[in-house]
C-alpha cells in the first residue's frame, strides 16, 4: 500500500493499474515508484490465489504494466476485458502476445526511448573491445603475463570500417551517431528505408553484410527476423567480420555463427544477447576474439530512473486522456520529445 | 644509404625492422649480450638512433655514439628522449604524431566504456559459469556524463569529440585555456577533477607533469569518480592510486600506462574497478605501419637531405 507523501490524493482516487511482474529486485523499484502516482495492483500483495485476485480486480483494469521480460499471453489478457494501454517496460516485445494486443485494439508502448542510450554505448563496447582486444589484453595483464610474453598482440583500428546497421530504430540510430563520431562508416538495413537518416540503406542483410566489415544486430525479435543473421550472412561480412548483438539471442544462428568462429570464418563477436539465456555455447569461452555479456546492456540507474519515468508519463498521459507528444520527458537524451510521440506505438512498428 | 648506421634500441614492430633493414645499415641493440658491448665495437657507425616509449635515447646513450645525428622516435610522446642534450649537439629527432591520435583517443574512450560498464568483469563471470546461477550486477551509464581532460593537444582533442557524440559534458585542463573551444576551462587540476565523474590524462610528459595525478587530485575526484591514464605512467603517483583504490577512495581506474612497465602492481589484478591494459593505445596493425611509414619517410628526408616530416628539433 502506498503511504508516499507526494501524492495528495487518497487512495481510492488513484488510479488502478495492474503490475505484471515474475519476482525480483528491478521489479520491485519500479512498483515503488509506480505506487507514488497510482494503485498498483499486484497479486503477489494479496493472500488470496491469483484467480481468486484476479476475479475480484482485474475486470475494471484499463491500464496494464509488464515488468520487463515476464511473459505476457493471450490467455492472461483475456482476464483483462477493459484493458486499453498495455505498458512495456523493456524495448523489445517478443515476450507479449502482440497479435492478440492487435487484434483487441489494445495500444502497446515500450522503452526503447529509456533504454537506448545505454544499449547504444554497451554495442559501442562490445564492438571496441572485440577490434581493439580490451577484455583480452586485461586478461593478460591481470595473468602477470606482460613481464614475461612482451607486447601484446595489435587490434585493428576503427576509423574506415564499414558497421552495417540491421534495425535502424531508436537504438539503431544512437549506436550509428556514436560509431560514426569514432570514424565509422555506417550503412544499414531496415524494413523500410529512413527519409531522415543520411547512412546508406541495403535493402537485405545479406547485401548489407556484403558490403561491411560488421553487423550490428538491434531489430526486433520476430517470425520474420528469427535467425536473420544466418551462416550465408556471416559469411558474406568475411573473415576478418565481426557481429555484435544487442537485440535477441534468436536474431542470430548461434550453432552456425559458433562453427563459423571456431573455424576462424568469422573475425569476432561481442554478444550480450544468446539463444538460450542463461546457458552460452562453451566453444566461445577459450576465444579472445568474443566478448560475452550476460544481458545486461539496460542494467544501470540510469536506464531504471528513465524507464520508470517514462512508464509514470505514458500512464499520467494516459488517464489524463492527453496527447503523449505533449509530454516533457526526463532524461539525458536529447531527442527525448520526438521519440517520446514514437512510445506510444502501434503494435507492429512498436521498436523499429 | 645502406652504409648509413642506424641502432635500434628493442624491438618494436616486425614491419619496422625489416624496411629499417632494406634500407640502412641496421644494429639491433638486443643482439649484442651488453649495451658497453655494443658501443665498443659500433659507437663509431652509429648515425641514427630509432627508440619509442621502452628504451629511447638518454643522455648516457647519445653521449656514447660520436657520431649520432638524429633520433626517431616510434611514438609521439619524447619522454625518453634527452632534448636538452640532442639540442646542445645539434641533434635532430623526429616523433610520429598525428598517425596515432585516433587510436589513442579510441583506446581512452574503449577504457572508459568497458570500465563503466564493466564488460571485462561481465565476460569473466560469463565464462566462468557464473550467470546460469543468478544475474550479473548494475554497471554505470556513459552517455551523459561529465568528462575532464587533462592536456587538449590532439589526443585531447580528439577524446572530447568522441565523447561530445556521447552527449557528455566537456571541461578541460591545461597550461592555459584554449582559443577555439566551448569547453569550459579549468585553471586548477584538482577543481578539474572536482567536477567530472572521469577524468582523462593525455598531457606529454614534462617535468611540470609528473605526478599530475597526486593524492589531492585523487581525492577530488572522490568514490564516485574515475581515472583514465593514456599518457603516460609517471603522470600518475601510482602507489596513491592503487591505495586509494583499495581503499574505495576512488571509483575505478582505466589505465593503459604504468610507472615501471611492464610491472603492475598485482593487488590492482583482483579489482572490479579497474581495466588494465599493457600500453596499447596506437597497437593497430594499421597505425603501427602508418607510423613505421613515417619513421622511416624522416630518415629517408634527412639522408636525402630534404626537409623533415615531422621534426621536433
Amino acid at each position: 500500500m502506498s503511504d508516499n507523501s507526494t501524492c495528495s490524493s487518497p487512495m481510492e482516487e488513484l488510479h488502478p493499474i495492474f503490475l505484471h511482474h515474475l519476482p525480483s529486485s528491478f521489479s520491485v523499484l519500479l512498483k515503488t515508484r509506480l505506487q507514488a502516482h497510482f494503485h498498483v495492483l499486484d497479486p503477489c500483495d494479496s493472500a488470496e490465489p491469483v484467480s481468486s485476485f484476479l476475479a475480484s480486480h482485474a475486470h475494471s483494469v484499463r491500464a496494464l504494466v509488464c515488468a520487463f521480460l515476464t511473459p505476457l499471453t493471450a490467455e492472461t489478457l483475456e482476464l483483462f476485458p477493459s484493458l486499453h494501454l498495455l505498458v512495456g517496460t523493456s524495448s523489445g516485445l517478443d515476450h507479449v502476445d502482440l497479435d492478440y494486443c492487435r487484434r483487441r485494439g489494445i495500444t502497446v508502448t515500450n522503452a526503447s526511448v529509456a533504454f537506448a542510450e545505454d544499449v547504444a554505448d554497451h554495442a559501442v563496447t562490445l564492438l571496441i573491445d572485440v577490434l581493439r582486444r580490451i577484455s583480452a589484453a586485461d586478461r593478460f595483464v591481470r595473468s602477470g603475463s606482460w613481464p614475461v610474453k612482451g607486447d601484446y598482440p595489435l587490434g585493428s583500428k576503427l576509423r574506415g570500417r564499414r558497421v552495417g546497421i540491421v534495425g535502424l530504430g531508436t537504438i539503431g540510430f544512437q549506436t550509428a551517431k556514436r560509431l560514426a563520431s569514432l570514424g565509422c562508416i555506417i550503412s544499414y538495413t531496415s524494413r523500410s528505408k529512413k527519409p531522415s537518416a543520411s547512412f546508406a540503406y541495403y535493402p537485405d542483410v545479406l547485401e548489407l553484410a556484403s558490403n561491411s566489415d560488421v553487423l550490428i544486430v538491434c531489430c526486433s525479435l520476430t517470425q520474420e527476423t528469427y535467425h536473420i543473421i544466418n551462416q550465408e550472412v556471416m559469411r558474406a561480412l568475411g573473415k576478418r567480420g565481426v557481429v555484435v548483438n544487442v537485440g535477441r539471442g534468436p536474431l542470430i544462428d548461434e550453432a552456425g555463427m559458433v562453427e563459423l568462429l571456431v573455424q576462424g570464418d568469422l573475425g569476432g563477436a561481442g554478444l550480450d544477447v544468446f539463444e538460450h539465456e542463461p546457458k552460452v555455447p562453451k566453444e566461445l569461452f577459450g576465444l579472445d576474439n568474443v566478448v560475452l555479456s550476460p544481458h545486461c546492456a539496460v542494467i544501470t540507474p540510469e536506464s531504471f530512473q528513465a524507464v520508470q519515468d517514462l512508464t509514470v508519463n505514458n500512464l499520467i498521459a494516459f488517464f489524463a486522456n492527453k496527447p503523449l507528444e505533449e509530454l516533457a520527458v526526463l532524461g539525458t537524451c536529447s531527442r527525448a520529445a520526438t521519440a517520446l510521440e514514437r512510445a506510444l506505438m502501434l503494435v507492429g512498428s512498436a521498436t523499429e | 644509404m645502406d652504409q648509413f648506421g642506424v641502432l635500434m634500441t628493442c624491438p618494436m614492430f616486425p614491419y619496422l625492422e625489416q624496411e629499417l633493414d632494406r634500407r640502412f645499415k641496421l644494429f639491433r641493440l638486443w643482439d649484442f649480450p651488453s649495451k658497453s658491448e655494443f658501443l665498443g665495437h659500433h659507437s663509431g657507425s652509429v648515425r641514427a638512433v630509432v627508440g619509442d616509449t621502452k628504451v629511447g635515447a638518454d643522455s648516457e646513450l647519445i653521449e656514447a655514439l660520436p657520431r649520432l645525428e638524429i633520433v626517431s622516435s616510434y611514438s609521439v610522446g619524447l619522454d625518453r628522449i634527452d632534448l636538452e642534450k640532442c639540442k646542445e649537439r645539434g641533434i635532430r629527432v623526429t616523433n610520429t604524431p598525428d598517425v596515432l591520435t585516433e587510436d589513442v583517443a579510441d583506446a581512452a574512450i574503449a577504457l572508459i566504456l568497458t570500465l563503466l560498464r564493466k564488460v571485462c568483469v561481465a565476460d569473466a563471470f560469463v565464462r566462468s559459469g557464473k550467470w546460469m546461477s543468478g544475474d550479473f550486477e548494475v554497471a554505470s551509464k556513459f552517455s551523459g556524463k561529465s568528462v575532464g581532460i587533462i592536456g587538449l593537444g590532439r589526443i585531447g582533442s580528439a577524446i572530447a569529440k568522441r565523447a561530445e557524440a556521447f552527449n557528455c559534458l566537456i571541461s578541460y585542463h591545461s597550461r592555459s585555456p584554449k582559443p577555439h573551444t566551448t569547453y569550459r576551462y579549468y585553471s586548477s587540476v584538482v577543481d578539474l577533477a572536482r567536477n567530472s565523474q572521469i577524468l582523462v590524462v593525455s598531457c606529454s610528459l614534462t617535468e611540470e607533469t609528473r605526478h599530475i595525478i597526486n593524492r589531492e587530485v585523487i581525492d577530488a575526484l572522490g568514490p564516485k569518480g574515475v581515472l583514465i591514464n593514456i599518457g603516460r605512467g609517471a603522470h600518475v603517483d601510482e602507489p596513491e592510486l592503487v591505495s586509494a583504490l583499495l581503499e574505495g577512495r576512488i571509483g575505478g581506474a582505466g589505465l593503459d600506462v604504468f610507472e615501471k612497465e611492464p610491472e603492475v602492481a598485482e593487488e590492482l589484478f583482483e579489482l572490479e574497478n579497474v581495466v588494465l591494459l599493457p600500453h596499447v593505445g596506437s597497437d593497430t596493425e594499421e597505425t603501427s605501419k602508418a607510423m613505421a611509414d613515417l619513421l622511416i619517410g624522416n630518415l629517408e628526408a634527412y639522408f636525402l637531405k630534404k626537409p623533415l616530416l615531422t621534426a621536433v628539433i
